[in-house]
């Protein structure tokens, strides 16, 4: 399976990256943003994609400050 | 008394945590491939960019074989010093609380700073008074310190000079037992006057003063 | 038959879409005696560009002095070297990568970093410090703070990452360096001397083994095209064939080399810089007299289906080239995998002369080496010097803007004057936050300028860096260069930027070892670009005869220029100096209240072509007085001299801005104040009168005050501190003025001025806002 992992900085946790650019965009006329923020994709070919979630846990992600998606390419969400 | 220092892929500061050790007792390199501590007494990890940050700042390192001993070795009481990097890998470790996350002005950092020190009774501030303020550099991306709970606070940045933005001005931590501890700043560039400062032997002289004991 | 002449053959016209003349592509044909297939073409084109042949700088460079007792590595290996003592050498080099940072400034001014330190490391030195020479346009443009921006996070990206620190470097803006900036990148490296290694190929029958990142499609094309073609409207097209680097990678391939070496695997190194394995290979095999057979179905690639001669001539980041007898093949694999470094052994080194490229059993390339590196043409010149002035003149700073009749038209020579003339308060304030004067900590803060633990003297603290050496003993480092003032006259602004670079040196207590350069310039086919280049370098080697300071490398770019004009002609001179006693390592900042200050040299500034001139927005004169270097020379070695001595408290070079600015630069590292006598000033703008000159303008200044407070002598002149004592130590060797005392939390000149340190501080931190 063709798999996607979305992760992004964990609610409440300050994410300068996205501030960075939610103040940049109205600066280039784009009006009308909120909520930007800024995280991460991986993807990868995993033969068995119930192992996802382990490695989410254990590497890919760092659940202390970080949220993780796995996205399926085909492009049902897996949960998470 | 005998030290050793990790040395990751992507390390950079381990000859300077070296060389700074070496001035209060011995020194070795440990390769992170080795499960092998050689008996040392202390360990340290030391700053740069191990397995180049890609993943995550200290993501990949903490999963090599040296650091599986290392963390036994923190199990049995025995001193462990994290150091930037290094300090970013205990926390992905566990083996310290929290994690760090990149610095609120998003840009690398590297400044002399005034580091205070709030708990002298750990494995690294046994040598200084409580309320000790040292002259010691940072320099960083990612040392905004980040804990869910309340952690052992043991460095904290003085004199407004919060270069990360991190909660509580915190420069470092210790374990509940103290003999692990980590923090952004780097001691080992603080231990010869030619080079600016030598506040920072004083975390080594601790460690050394715990072997005495 | 030539090899792979069934397929068909590229034409005359792809040679010259590559980049070379039709004549070049005549006598390629002529030196393989018959049409070159694509993958010699493509050979051929990217050495015999200008980037890799110096086909228009190359008679010039051979003037250049090269010759001295402590040079270990001259001109011609990967890096020059020189002796600091106890068998250890000091390998430097600086190099440009302007058009790739032009196109994408992250990438471009990292993988320059990356570019200069594998210089370092291919001779078996490890890497000990970095500096940065960076030129932009106006910082009011956008386009010019983007560039800054991104150049310098790119710089820090690979440095910090690698270990490496930035211990200096410098920064100016200005005009004609909108559409063509530039990042030239300056890397030192320590060995000991009997360690170091030679990149000539030897030994028939020895394995040639790649190692490093795996081959891409990058840059491909760039060597000839993007490297050395004027940047115009196919940018974007260029775009996609941009080097990503990749310090972590480096990192590991840095200190695999180092082991390699110390363990003694190798026979020879080579780094793969542009022009990839096509130029590192034929390099190799040029300087051993021999030839080589290379394989690349054998190299490891990132990509499927890359045609052979987009292998020979990749531009992929990371990779070394080295020569290994076959024995120790196995051991120089085992000590790449240790480091998680792809090694293969890629081909061999032959008695044949000759470049062949081999794809797996089939020739597919098969080209004499002398014809790739040696026989490449080489072009004479035509200089002329140009008739009329070549660069606009810059618009007036706010503060000096004309409230009437400032039309173009009268904004050639002399300038016109505001209503009410600034006064010496708003116009030192002016020239403090001016973008080529103001501090350049926002810069600095972004590098790691102390890992390795060699840093004596950091970026901001003294006129130059100082490292320690494991002698005991250290060698400090400054780069300089100043465009403009070389394109007032590319003679005397050639023979100031070598005396600015000397006399930063003297500054911390260091006397010059060696020298190395890159030269920035425009289109050399140009007649009057090339009387700039000619000039510069005819200069360039005067001032090095002059001073005994051997040239011991270098670099040259040219072809810098856009639709807009010519850049600014930019040598950029960068110098390694030594001192005996790190502990007395000078210190720019005043340190002690009640310590005399003092002008040292024999110091004639004038206005022309200085930052005031700039701010005011005059056009740059004709010609610049010529530089005594002689009586320069003596003023260094005093300077030097009472540093060592530890007679003075802080030595400054008096550069951009002038006097008074530097006293306020001293100042300001020191965090103290200085009261100035008004005499001294006086005196000076008497000297600077001419002595048949109409009576001096009134107001409230007179151009020889402005010139005495705020005129240029790049090199010549210093402000001192330091007890009765130590001045009368340092007048004993030279031209020396008292001008006043340090103390206080001001600037102040007689009765007439006193500013505060506070509102100094502010002007002086005017490029915080470009680093949000």
């Amino acid at each position: 399976m063709r798999a996607r992992v979305l992760i992004r900085p964990k609610a409440g946790i300050l994410d300068p990256q996205g501030v960075a650019v939610e103040r940049a965009l109205p600066a280039l006329g784009f009006t009308g943003v909120a909520n930007v923020h800024v995280g991460r994709l991986i993807e990868l070919d995993v033969e068995d994609p119930a192992q996802l979630e382990a490695m989410c846990e254990k590497l890919l992600a760092n659940p202390l400050i970080e949220d993780y998606e796995i996205v399926d390419s085909g492009g049902g969400a897996a949960g998470a | 008394m005998r030290f050793g220092v990790v040395r990751f892929p992507g390390s950079c500061d381990e000859a300077d945590a070296l060389a700074a050790c070496r001035r209060v007792g011995e020194a070795e390199i440990l390769w992170h491939g080795d499960r092998d501590l050689r008996g040392v007494d202390a360990v340290v990890i030391p700053g740069g960019f191990s397995y180049g940050d890609y993943l995550r700042v200290g993501a990949i390192a903490r999963f090599s074989p040296v650091m599986e001993s290392v963390t036994a070795f923190a199990g049995d009481g025995g001193p462990v010093l994290g150091i930037c990097n290094g300090f970013q890998v205990l926390c992905e470790a566990g083996l310290l609380p929290g994690a760090l996350l990149p610095n609120v002005g998003l840009r690398f950092l590297c400044r002399q700073l005034d580091v205070e020190v709030l708990d002298a009774g750990t494995a690294f501030t046994r040598a200084c008074p409580p309320g000790d303020v040292l002259s010691i550099p940072a320099k960083h991306q990612a040392g905004r310190y980040h804990a869910p709970d309340e952690p052992r606070v043991v460095f904290r940045y003085a004199h407004d000079g919060n270069p990360n933005g991190s909660s509580n001005d915190i420069a470092g931590v210790a374990n509940e037992a103290g003999n692990v501890v980590g923090l952004m700043p780097h001691p080992e560039h603080a231990v010869d006057a030619l080079t600016g400062s030598t506040d920072g032997l004083k975390l080594f002289e601790s460690a050394l003063a715990l072997a005495r004991t | 038959m030539r090899p792979g002449a069934q397929a068909v053959s590229p034409s005359v016209e792809d040679a010259v879409a590559l980049g070379l003349t039709r004549a070049e592509y005549a006598l390629v044909v002529d030196k393989l005696g018959g049409e070159p297939n694509e993958v010699e073409l493509a050979v051929f084109s990217v050495l015999w560009s200008e980037h890799c042949s110096y086909k228009h700088s190359r008679p010039l460079l051979r003037t250049l002095p090269t010759e001295g007792e402590r040079v270990i590595m001259g001109p011609g290996e990967n890096a020059g070297a020189v002796d600091v003592g106890d068998g250890w050498a000091v390998a430097f080099k600086v190099e440009s990568h302007n058009h790739p940072s032009a196109v994408e400034p992250f990438q471009g001014a990292a993988t320059g970093v990356g570019g200069i330190l594998r210089d370092i490391f291919a001779i078996g030195a490890r890497p000990i410090a970095v500096l940065d020479s960076l030129r932009f346009g106006e910082p009011s443009s956008p386009r010019s703070r983007y560039l800054l921006d991104r150049a310098v996070a790119g710089i820090g990206h690979y440095g910090n990452s690698i270990g490496v620190p930035t211990v200096g470097g410098e920064v100016y803006f200005e005009g004609p360096y909108e559409h063509n900036c530039l990042v030239n990148a300056m890397a030192l490296g320590l060995a000991r001397s009997e360690d170091m290694v030679r990149s000539a190929a030897a030994g028939v029958g020895n394995a040639l083994v790649l190692f490093g990142a795996s081959t891409g499609r990058d840059g491909i094309g760039g060597a000839s095209v993007l490297a050395s073609a004027e940047l115009g409207e196919g940018d974007a097209d260029k775009r996609p064939s941009v080097q990503v680097g990749d310090p972590f990678e480096e990192k590991k391939v840095l200190e695999c080399s180092l082991e390699l070496l110390e363990r003694g695997l190798l026979v020879s190194l080579q780094d793969l810089g542009a022009a990839g394995l096509t130029s590192s290979s034929a390099e190799m095999a040029s300087k051993g007299g021999v030839g080589v057979d290379l394989d690349v179905s054998r190299v490891p690639l990132r990509e499927a289906g890359m045609a052979p001669f987009e292998i020979m001539i990749s531009e992929s980041q990371e990779r070394m080239l080295c020569v290994v007898e076959p024995a120790r093949v196995e051991g120089v694999l085992a000590v790449c995998e240790r480091w998680e470094v792809h090694g293969t052994a890629i081909g061999t080194v032959t008695d044949t002369g000759r470049l062949r490229v081999l794809h797996g059993e089939q020739v597919v390339g098969d080209m004499p080496v002398a014809a790739l590196v040696d026989e490449c043409p080489v072009y004479e010149l035509e200089p002329r010097r140009p008739a009329s002035p070549l660069y606009p003149v810059p618009a007036p700073a706010p503060l000096f803007a004309a409230s009437h009749g400032a039309g173009e038209a009268e904004r050639s020579g002399e300038h016109a004057r505001p209503a009410v003339e600034p006064s010496v308060r708003d116009i030192l304030l002016a020239l403090l936050a001016s973008p080529n004067i103001a501090s350049r900590l926002p810069l600095f803060e972004q590098y790691d300028w102390l890992v390795q633990s060699r840093t004596v003297r950091r970026p901001g603290e003294a006129d130059a860096a100082v490292l320690l050496m494991p002698t005991g003993a250290a060698i400090a480092v400054s780069i300089d260069g100043s465009g403009r003032r070389v394109a007032a006259d590319p003679y005397t602004g050639t023979v100031e930027a070598v005396l600015e670079c000397t006399a930063n040196l003297a500054c911390v207590g260091a006397a010059p070892l060696g020298l190395t350069n890159c030269l920035n310039f425009a289109n050399p086919e140009k007649a009057h670009v090339a009387w700039q280049l000619t000039e510069s370098v005819r200069a360039l080697g005067d001032a090095c005869r002059a001073l005994g300071v051997p040239v011991v490398g270098g670099n040259v770019s040219l072809y810098n220029e856009g639709a807009q004009g010519p850049i600014y002609p930019t040598p950029v001179v960068g110098m390694v100096g030594e001192l005996p006693d790190p502990a007395r390592a000078g210190r720019a900042g005043f340190a002690r209240e009640g310590d005399l200050i003092a002008l040292v040299g024999a110091f004639t500034p004038i206005l022309g072509a200085s930052e005031l001139a700039r701010l005011r927005g005059e056009a740059l004169p004709t010609q610049l007085p010529e530089a005594d270097v002689a009586a320069t020379q003596r003023t260094h070695a005093a300077v030097r001299d009472a540093v060592r001595a530890g007679a003075l408290t802080s030595a400054h070079d008096v550069a951009e801005g002038g006097l008074l600015v530097a006293v306020a630069e001293s100042c300001l590292a020191g965090g103290m104040g200085a009261a100035l006598e008004r005499r001294p000033f006086a005196a000076l703008a008497t000297a600077l009168t001419p002595r048949r000159a109409k009576r001096a303008r009134g107001g409230p200044l007179p151009e020889p005050l402005a010139a005495a407070l705020f005129g240029e002598a790049p090199g010549t002149a210093f402000v001192v501190s330091g007890d009765r004592e130590g001045l009368d130590r340092l007048e004993a060797g030279t031209h020396l003025v008292e001008l006043g005392r340090v103390g206080g939390d001001a600037l102040a000149v007689g009765e007439d001025l006193a500013v505060p340190l506070a509102e100094l501080r502010e002007a002086h931190a005017a490029l915080g806002p470009l680093f949000p």
